[in-house]
């Protein structure tokens, strides 16, 4: 999100009574947003799909002499087809979602089902050229972000927390467990919590992503000989795009969450047009159930 | 609870229920298209378009003589993990596994000035390269193994392509199963540039773990390009022919896996 100062300092009362509209987010990053909701689903549901081609994530360089922590198989037992999930030495039986699931009616052994994989059937020749294609332009568009956020000064001014509202924190968090939204001039800078997270998103998870998968390349890996062992080994590295890919989805579900419970229509609006329309200081009391 | 905090109430979960039901709908819809698009020629050879800007960008980032981790004896997995053709059934190959590869011999052609045969006992005499190197197959697993074998740059300087070659193309003894492309050859094959080629690294392995390179790993020869993917590691090397363009072989797209789809540059 793009939080505009100078718009904030000078509001454009839409609408004289209660509510006013700041211009929030800027076209730019507006822009790149959706960019990336493209190239996030796509990178998901392709990477499944990869994934599913040796549904196996180990510790180490090697898939034979490496620790598998997490397995996502199908077995035949006498009753008929079981998913099968082992998570380091727990088991879970998963049928009908990992495992073993449906596609187009026929049951089948496969990793992540294909309501969640692009494309739907088992098909990794095509699911590389989606994943391949699309990680591009996610980390042009991560860069053009990183560069923007620079230098427009977004990233001094609305994503790094002053040091007064880090001494807020405590109540930042209380505030969210209890769904306590801001409002007024509050609601026109990200809460605490909220540029943390992103910021951890932008400067952690995503290189983490982008250099674990780059570790995946066999040529990328000769950059510089060895690099890989920085991040444990090969099969460690695509352990760790795939935790860190469960971390952006994990980001993804509470922001989309975060989005309903703030007001999805002028959140909505707000990342479509750039116009936010400011929740008043004082809502009247029949909104407070 | 009043009338209108009811009302809503009501009104919030319809609202969650047009969420929820929007949501769905918006991801069946998504990954639906998805599907009909994977199905689209021209739509699936614009996302293949993204190879080429790898394959410069890893020539950028990673130069031509770049060279492949190479690994301890102590990292050697015990198995090597086979995939593919275990054990071909072809005729020909059948007979030559049969007397032991005696009868073997590798041929060397295509656009060179001095086509040549090589038996296996002529490339063991040749200097050899040993490499303790990860293999990483497209399917996502790795495992580690120690090869030996003759460089191919070294065969290559010994028949002297013309200068209009531009691939190495690898023909093997083994059929892959499945529909054949229109009657076609449905025998094993792959291709690689000549910075491949005459990389240090790229060797025609006979020797795997310090044994004779077995049945399932491709024996008699197998090549080593250590800076691909597993699936440009062709197995049981009959013979070696170079080439301007592999356009007029088989499927046209270089090998047996880039004809089912995959890309043909296997370094990323």
């Amino acid at each position: 999100m793009d939080l505009d100062a100078t718009a904030v300092a000078a509001p454009m009362a839409h609408d004289a009574g209660a509510a006013r509209s700041i211009y929030r987010h800027r076209l730019p990053v507006r822009v790149m947003h959706w960019v990336n909701v493209v190239c996030m689903t796509i990178l998901l549901g392709s990477g499944l799909n990869i994934f599913n081609a040796h549904p196996t994530l180990y510790w180490g360089h090697d898939s034979v002499t490496g620790t598998p922590w997490l397995s996502i198989r199908g077995e035949n037992t006498p009753t008929g087809p079981v998913g099968k999930t082992r998570l380091g030495s727990a088991e879970f039986e998963t049928t009908g979602v990992l495992g073993v699931s449906k596609v187009n009616g026929d049951t089948m052994a496969r990793g992540f089902p294909s309501w969640a994989t692009i494309p739907g059937p088992q098909w990794l020749a095509m699911a590389r050229h989606w994943h391949l294609f699309f990680a591009w332009i996610f980390v042009l568009n991560g860069l053009a972000y990183v560069i923007y956020t620079i230098f427009s000064r977004h990233l001094v001014r609305d994503l790094v927390p002053t040091r007064a509202e880090l001494g807020n924190i405590g109540t930042s968090i209380v505030d969210h467990i209890r769904f306590k939204h801001p409002t007024g001039a509050a609601a026109t800078r990200y809460n605490v919590l909220q540029s943390l997270t992103y910021l951890i998103v932008i400067f952690v998870l995503l290189p983490l992503i982008v250099l674990a998968g780059m570790a995946l390349s066999p040529r990328i890996d000769t950059v510089f000989t060895g690099w890989v062992d920085l991040l444990g080994g090969r099969q460690s590295a695509r352990s760790l795009h795939f935790l860190a890919a469960a971390g952006l989805l994990l980001f993804v579900i509470i922001h989309v969450f975060e989005v309903i419970v703030a007001g999805v229509w002028n959140e909505m609006r707000s990342m479509i047009t750039g116009w936010y329309r400011v929740p008043p200081d004082h809502p009247s009391k029949e909104l407070q159930p | 609870m009043s009338k209108s905090f009811a009302l809503m109430r009501a009104r919030q979960r319809d609202r969650r229920h047009l969420l929820r039901g929007a949501f769905a709908a918006a991801g069946a819809a998504v990954l639906s298209g998805c599907d009909r698009l994977s199905n689209n020629q021209a739509f699936v050879d614009t996302l293949k378009s993204a190879q080429d800007l790898s394959h410069a960008a890893a020539r950028v980032v990673a130069p031509r003589r770049a060279m492949a981790q190479e690994f301890s004896a102590a990292d050697v997995a015990p198995v090597f993990r086979s995939n593919g053709t275990l054990n071909p059934g072809d005729a020909d190959y059948v007979a030559l596994r049969d007397s032991g590869f005696a009868g073997y011999k590798l041929m060397v052609g295509g656009l060179v000035a001095k086509p040549a045969e090589f038996t296996l006992d002529q490339l063991k005499a040749m200097p050899a390269r040993t490499q303790i190197t990860r293999h990483d197959c497209v399917e996502g697993w790795s495992c580690i193994g120690k090869w030996k074998g003759v460089q191919l740059g070294a065969i290559l300087d010994m028949v002297e392509p013309k200068p209009e070659a531009k691939f190495v193309v690898f023909r093997c003894y083994d059929s892959m199963e499945g529909p054949s492309l229109d009657g076609r050859d449905s025998r094993y094959y792959e291709s690689i540039d000549l910075d491949d080629a005459h990389h240090v690294q790229t060797i025609l392995a006979y020797e795997l773990n310090d044994k004779a390179l077995p049945v399932s790993n491709g024996a008699p020869l197998r090549c080593r390009v250590e800076r691909q993917l597993g699936y440009k590691q062709a197995k049981y090397i009959r013979a070696i022919e170079l080439v301007d363009s592999f356009a007029a072989i088989r499927g046209g797209k270089g090998g047996y896996w880039e004809d089912e789809g995959y890309e043909w540059y296997g370094g990323i």
